[in-house]
């Protein structure tokens, strides 16, 4: 009883809080996928984490006389590629440089096109203008286009990919905040703040970037996956990783010459990317469900 | 109207301005010497600063720019380090190909997305490439039913069957991205429109349901449908550059990723050039076409 009543009172006290999780349960209960999708994320994310400490083969170690074996083949869960390499090792080491570079560029693309869309919203004049005009004028290239060619001018590799990446992404992130950012300018928590003479940076740290958390926060984990399909892209033209590096695109890539005779040498690598950036999808739209209360 | 329409041109000459800025600096300010980085590390001095003087490389960075940018304005790109001819006539041969790819995946995605607005459709996570190989190895390589690469067959093909035969497996490849886009955002356009209280109205008017679900309906959901459309052709464009790799197919695309792997940079900024220009006239026609779809909209 009294252990009972203990615990009303904890529960009146996190009423919030505990409203917070009932809506996390509800939202949890209509979209089972997102928990589907979140599982196979962790399993990922720790795998390529724990990759140095797991039980695989060298990832990039040559075997010719066993190249190109099936899944299944003893010692070989997931079969070889053309070189005889352990798919299972390359597709869990591929994991870290895919998952990274993704996370990565779309961080880098977070904070660039964040930093600019405050500056942007808050203060007009010639800033806004070269913000804005500079974000138009990025948006006028087809994405990937863009991507390609900064990537020919720096030169192929994965760090060159990953900053031509951030640079056609980070447009994205500035036309989002600014919207906020302008929106909140005219607000009277704003005004007020600024008639009791709080310098700009007070009103920007405290009264304006906590309302852009949960806007840009759905934005990136809906945007990491589709940084990682831009990487693999990137990678499969052979713009990005170099060999022997393992990674989701280039493997593909180097398969694509095999894929009759051994198609799993294509399908595996292909199915990595879909399932991950599929799990991704589904988190991040749990995501906005949950923070956006706009969406019903 | 017309006002809006002159004001919308004018405006595309600093965006233009901006992106030609945009590829010369790209292809310029990489770290290297472009003569070098172009001839290979074989070259002689002597052909290195034939090149150099031939590109203009020995001049300050804005008067090459502006050399550059007359020429292109006359229409000319320069010729090609790597092919010997003229990168404009190449550019646009194969842009052709690239619409045509384009076109038929836009018309594809749309009329399908459109059509399965009602079911619920995801975020695309397949890569398009992969989705493309698997394509490739089951209708064409197990079933035999359609070419696996090219525009044309090698022997005996030209006609239009031929190409359409190629056209299939890479625009349903290019289309399948932006068909769950174009399904998701139908039909929440149209749930919302359905909901209005002159639906209701229509209904209780005794409105066929067909009637009302495409003339009350589909009709003032299409301007978020056309944003969107005009997005994908844009995307669509962009991303033709895998899809064109994995088929082989003759478009901008695969001739821009051979510019890049030859380093041949006149080549790769005029193919940057053309789709980027068709890429703004593009979303240009869409904004026209809000005023005509919606008369609410009017541009002061």
């Amino acid at each position: 009883m009294s252990e009972a009543g203990a615990a009303a009172v904890t529960l009146a006290r996190a009423a919030p809080e505990a409203r917070r999780r009932h809506a996390l349960g509800r939202l949890a209960g209509r979209n089972r996928l997102a928990i589907v999708g979140a599982l196979a994320l962790l399993l990922a994310v720790s795998a390529a984490l724990l990759a140095p400490w797991l039980p695989l083969a060298d990832p990039d170690a040559v075997d010719t006389p066993n190249r190109l074996r099936p899944p299944l083949t003893a010692g070989h869960t997931l079969g070889t590629d053309e070189f005889g390499r352990d798919l299972l090792a390359r597709l869990v080491w591929g994991a870290r440089v895919s998952l990274t570079a993704g996370a990565l560029s779309a961080a880098a693309a977070m904070l660039i096109g964040v930093a600019l869309g405050v500056l942007g919203g808050f203060y007009t004049g010639w800033i806004e203008t070269v913000v804005m005009r500079l974000t138009d004028i990025l948006m006028a290239f087809p994405y990937v286009l863009l991507a390609i060619a900064i990537v020919a001018g720096l030169g192929p590799g994965l760090r060159n990919a990953m900053v031509a990446i951030a640079i056609v992404g980070f447009p994205f992130y500035t036309r989002l905040v600014r919207g906020v950012v302008l929106s909140l300018r005219e607000r009277e928590f704003v005004e007020a703040a600024r008639a009791l003479g709080a310098s700009d940076a007070v009103i920007l740290g405290r009264h304006v970037l906590p309302h852009l958390l949960s806007p840009v926060i759905v934005a990136f984990s809906l945007d990491v996956g589709a940084k990682i399909l831009a990487t693999a892209g990137l990678s499969f033209l052979g713009l990005g990783t170099q060999p022997p590096t393992a990674d989701w695109g280039s493997m593909l890539a180097t398969g694509r010459q095999f894929v009759i005779l051994s198609p799993h040498v294509v399908l595996l690598p292909g199915l990595a990317i879909f399932v991950i950036v599929l799990a991704l999808n589904l988190v991040g739209d749990a995501l906005r469900d949950l923070l956006d209360p706009r969406v019903g | 109207m017309r006002r809006y329409l002159a004001r919308r041109l004018l405006l595309l000459v600093p965006v233009l301005a901006g992106v030609s800025v945009i590829i010369f600096m790209v292809l310029h300010l990489a770290p290297g010497d472009p003569a070098e980085i172009m001839l290979g590390s074989q070259a002689t001095r002597e052909d290195l600063a034939r090149l150099r003087a031939d590109l203009g490389l020995n001049e300050p960075l804005h008067v090459q720019y502006l050399h550059w940018i007359g020429h292109v304005a006359r229409g000319d790109l320069g010729r090609s380090l790597w092919m010997k001819r003229a990168v404009l006539g190449e550019v646009l041969t194969r842009f052709r190909a690239t619409l045509l790819l384009t076109a038929t995946a836009l018309v594809l995605s749309t009329t399908i997305g459109v059509a399965l607005g009602v079911a619920a459709a995801t975020r695309p996570s397949m890569p398009s490439f992969w989705l493309g190989i698997v394509l490739m190895v089951v209708f064409a390589l197990r079933l035999g039913w359609l070419p696996a690469s090219g525009m044309y067959a090698p022997h005996g093909g030209g006609d239009l069957g031929d190409l359409l035969s190629h056209l299939v497996l890479p625009a349903v490849t290019l289309a399948a991205a932006s068909v769950t886009i174009v399904a998701r955002l139908t039909r929440s356009a149209m749930l919302d429109t359905l909901g209005q209280d002159y639906v209701r109205t229509a209904r209780a008017k005794g409105v066929s349901d067909r009637a009302v679900v495409l003339r009350h309906g589909l009709g003032n959901a299409l301007v978020p449908i056309v944003t969107v459309v005009g997005v994908q052709a844009g995307y669509l464009l962009g991303g033709a550059v895998l899809t064109e790799t994995v088929f082989a197919w003759p478009g901008v695309g695969t001739l821009m990723v051979q510019g890049i792997l030859a380093r041949d940079f006149p080549l790769v900024q005029g193919c940057v050039l053309v789709v980027a220009l068709s890429f703004v006239l593009v979303n240009l026609g869409v904004d026209l076409l809000y005023a005509w779809l919606d008369p609410r909209i009017r541009y002061e």
